[in-house]
């Protein structure tokens, strides 16, 4: 008899995953139990044992193929007579008894491991090779996975600079603290997580990157007038029309103007590498962290539909909920700080990019306004902090002020926003 | 805090004084919170300390006594008949329970904790109304339940104080040793209790409904139980189902059914050990997002966080096993998680032990589990004959058994009867929470001559060649 072993359901919400081994060769004779597929799910790695005995007929996957679940993976000769409560290969992949069981097996590890699992996020299950005696995960192994969590985390969009990086991943300064319990009472933190990754990102790009800043300020009045007219009908469609919305258009308008802004610096290969596709990366402040989900081609996107999707890639950083590959492939970021507060501040680049944009606040200020006769007047306008860091190893000053100039111009007018953009 | 009819406000309040309530306030305190303690009782310890385990075992260790020095004539130590000043007895038990309340009390003191004697009710999801207290009311960021569990009565039958028909609280409290208990129920409850009265004196009747007593054990861990109380109780009625119980002008009578006969039982008094119902049916639970099971049970997760995001539910009245450790547990988890830690119940096995003589203990699966569950498994039994120690207590019908996986040898379950079980099951519980094999087990040096020896041994036997018994013909290092 030739039964067919389906991707079974992994639980929580888990429907697709990546095979990462496959350790038996057609013709191989198994039992039931042997490992027979190890794959890895945006969560975990787990490895997946037979649920049949017998020979294996055929193999469906290859090494890093990605399968759904319920795809046929392998083909199995079996000898008849089966412990498997499915009676044909067709039945739903749940009633494969023995990966349930795997999985409702407990992990054998310490209560202390346990809980340190916990703290870090850790899934006990994700730890493919245990180093305790008998295949108990150690604390060890947990802190390990946890690096390796932390390696992959989301706000790295791609990874920081090898050498510095690997030399010192986190690069802390490694001088002595004093004993500031002397003077008063503290609280450990764990630096972990987003937390480090972050630190690691942001200490690779300020140390690497010549940052300049630009600053000016931009006068929204007449963009938030059209902003709250629109709100309405964009949030019938389930989005949110913010002025990082309109950021967004407006720097994708410069970044075609001005390309070398849209670009990375190659310093092995001596080369600016220009890219002609228009990522634009959305700084979210969540509760684990700083995270950078990145919307794709922006250009080719309506306002209504960029409003949407930005919602949705906020609300899913805020539920981190976020995929890994949404958080990669930006070529430009955008910080809005503005629904915070803070007027001008500056950014750091986010590595490999060239430059960023930050929002502040936009706050009703006296405004010196010329009318079309030359007489000045000072009238409340709404003017909105805005800042332009930049790569000076890629770009010069000049380019940069043009750059942000393209960018107020379109935000100052709606108009022009909208016979300009692109 | 302002007193009279004013409502106070708490970062965590914590309803109930048990094991449940005092560890989950305990913990909140020593975590920085700001903590209120409602319970119906003037001193912490709920049933636990006030009417439960503590003068259970404080009695039970009286009879042991009375057994050993019984058990002392063939070892050539007589002594004279016992006499049993009851009011003393009670008079002890009332000094140990003393003793810890207070303690309970200082520490609860010394944290900062205010305890309220009084008893609460929700208004919202976020203030309870007091009862008999000089506050009329909490606002809480957070609220503990921990009002534990009481016994079950039969159905349109209510414990009255005084009466013929006893609960465990009442038995506990002594009051006098009736000629003849009729005890229904043949859970740990009864068998408990039925020592101690036997011991005392009385007459004393089990009625079961299933087919052998402790049935939560595995049946060759209840048999040397079973042997002994035979010995010793009047009668043991497997298969008894209780209809109906009354009080008569001379003492009670119980209707039962049993091998489709029906039957009924006179005796001075009746114990009812039939199990306990969750205390959540008082507490204004309707005025919160808290729901509960068709048991009573209040809904929780791992966090011991209930539907309403606001209020946790910890032991007895969050079901599960009602054991006081497993309350304690729950209650730090409880205040952990409200102090912003991330943690939760994750206990890989909950102890069991059932004070009789012989003790029994159990942890994690049990053979019968096992079975039923067509989890697969073996099983190591290291009689306690071959152990030099019980030998040399004269109490060689123990056993400690061993249940693993079948290939690695992962320790999945541990099941020990006999003498001082209470203190071999730590080991066990230890090694499952750890993950141990059965060669970890084996490996590790037991003292000689000790009952800890028998686990070494049991553990031996899956390696398969333990000292003190003869190997099975095939063993696993054959050929080495």
């Amino acid at each position: 008899m030739t039964r067919s072993f389906r991707l079974p359901d992994l639980g929580e919400g888990v429907h697709e995953a990546e095979i990462l081994a496959i350790p038996v060769i057609p013709g191989q004779t198994i039992r039931e139990g042997d490992i027979i597929l190890e794959i890895e799910t945006d969560k975990t790695a787990v490895e997946i044992p037979s649920p049949f005995a017998g020979t294996v007929a055929d193999i469906l996957v290859e090494v890093g193929a990605r399968s759904m679940v319920g795809d046929v993976l392998m083909t199995f000769r079996t000898n008849g007579e089966q412990i498997s409560a499915s009676p044909d290969a067709s039945s739903p992949p749940e009633k494969v008894q023995p990966p349930r069981d795997y999985r409702q097996r407990p992990v054998p590890a310490s209560p202390s491991t346990r809980r340190l699992a916990r703290e870090l996020g850790v899934d006990l299950r994700a730890v493919v090779k245990p180093t305790g005696a008998g295949g108990v995960v150690t604390k060890e192994d947990v802190e390990a996975q946890a690096r390796r969590q932390e390696q992959t985390a989301p706000p790295l969009p791609a990874p920081p600079f090898p050498p510095v990086a690997r030399a010192q991943p986190l690069a802390p300064v490694p001088t002595d603290l004093p004993d500031f319990t002397r003077w008063g009472p503290v609280e450990r933190l764990p630096f972990r997580s987003i937390r480090r990754a972050t630190a690691a990102q942001m200490t690779a790009s300020w140390s690497q990157i010549p940052h300049v800043h630009c600053q000016d300020s931009v006068d929204i009045t007449m963009l938030e007038a059209f902003r709250q007219k629109h709100k309405g009908e964009i949030a019938a469609c389930g989005g949110r029309l913010t002025m990082t919305v309109f950021a967004m258009k407006a720097v994708t308008t410069a970044l075609k103007t001005y390309p070398r802004f849209n670009a990375s610096l190659d310093l092995a290969a001596q080369e600016i590498i220009v890219k002609n596709f228009f990522h634009i990366g959305i700084a979210v402040d969540s509760e684990s962290g700083l995270v950078v989900p990145v919307i794709r081609d922006v250009d080719r996107k309506s306002i209504k539909d960029l409003a949407v999707e930005v919602d949705g890639a906020i609300a899913r950083v805020r539920a981190g909920k976020q995929s890994r590959e949404e958080l990669q492939g930006g070529t430009f970021t955008i910080t809005n700080a503005g629904a915070l507060g803070g007027s001008h501040f500056s950014a750091i680049i986010n590595y490999p990019e060239v430059a960023i944009l930050g929002l502040g606040q936009g706050r009703m200020q006296p405004a010196v306004v010329t009318d079309d006769r030359g007489r000045h007047e000072i009238i409340p306008r709404l003017l909105m902090p805005i800042m332009l860091c930049f790569d000076h190893r890629v770009v010069d000053g000049g380019d940069a002020i043009r750059f942000l100039r393209l960018v107020i111009d379109a935000l100052e007018d709606p108009d022009e926003l909208l016979i300009t953009m692109i | 805090m302002v007193m009279g009819d004013m409502a106070m406000s708490t970062d965590l309040l914590v309803i109930g004084g048990g094991p449940g309530g005092y560890g989950a306030a305990f913990r909140g305190a020593d975590l920085g919170l700001d903590v209120t303690l409602v319970d119906q009782l003037p001193r912490l310890g709920g049933l636990c300390l006030h009417a439960g385990c503590i003068p259970s075992k404080t009695l039970l260790h009286l009879v042991q006594l009375l057994q050993d020095a019984r058990a002392a004539q063939k070892m050539g130590i007589v002594f004279g008949e016992p006499r049993i000043d009851l009011a003393a007895i009670r008079s002890w038990q009332q000094q140990v329970v003393n003793t810890i309340a207070d303690d309970l009390m200082t520490l609860a003191r010394r944290r900062g904790i205010l305890v309220i004697h009084g008893r609460a009710r929700f208004a919202d999801s976020g203030a309870v109304r007091l009862q008999g207290a000089e506050l009329s009311g909490i606002r809480f960021k957070h609220a503990i339940i921990a009002t534990g569990s009481r016994p079950r009565a039969l159905p349109g039958l209510i414990f009255s104080p005084g009466g013929r028909i006893l609960d465990s609280t009442a038995a506990l409290a002594l009051v006098e040793i009736p000629k003849s208990l009729i005890i229904v129920g043949g859970g740990y409850v009864g068998l408990e209790i039925g020592s101690i009265y036997c011991a005392l004196g009385s007459r004393v009747t089990v009625l079961e409904q299933q087919d052998r007593l402790l049935a939560a054990a595995d049946p060759d861990l209840i048999a040397p139980l079973a042997r002994r109380l035979g010995g010793q109780f009047a009668e043991i009625l497997l298969g008894a189902k209780v209809t109906g119980v009354e009080e008569e002008d001379e003492g009670v009578s119980v209707r039962f059914s049993r091998d489709g006969k029906n039957e009924r039982l006179h005796g001075d008094r009746i114990l009812l050990a039939i199990g306990r119902i969750a205390n959540s049916d008082d507490l204004g639970l309707d005025h919160t997002g808290v729901t509960l099971d068709n048991l009573g049970v209040i809904t929780v997760d791992a966090s011991q966080r209930t539907t309403d995001p606001l209020i946790f539910a910890v032991g007895d009245v969050a079901g599960g096993a009602r054991l006081a450790h497993k309350a304690t547990r729950q209650g730090r988890v409880a205040a952990e998680v409200i102090g912003g830690k991330k943690t939760g119940f994750d206990a890989r096995v909950i102890p069991a032990v059932v004070y009789t003589d012989p003790q029994i203990a159990w942890c994690g699966l049990t053979e019968e589990q096992a079975r039923h569950e067509n989890i697969p498994h073996a099983v190591h039994r290291f009689p306690w004959k071959y152990s030099g120690r019980a030998q040399s207590l004269g109490m060689a019908d123990g056993l400690t058994k061993l249940i693993t996986d079948p290939g690695e040898g992962r320790i999945l379950g541990i099941g020990i009867t006999g003498r001082g079980a209470e203190g071999l099951i730590g080991e066990a519980t230890l090694a499952i929470e750890m993950g141990a094999l059965a060669e970890d087990l084996a490996l590790t040096l037991h003292p000689h001559p000790t009952l800890s020896e028998t686990a070494g041994e049991a553990a031996e036997i899956f390696l398969g060649s333990p000292t003190h018994v003869l190997p099975k013909k095939t063993t696993k290092d054959q050929g080495m």
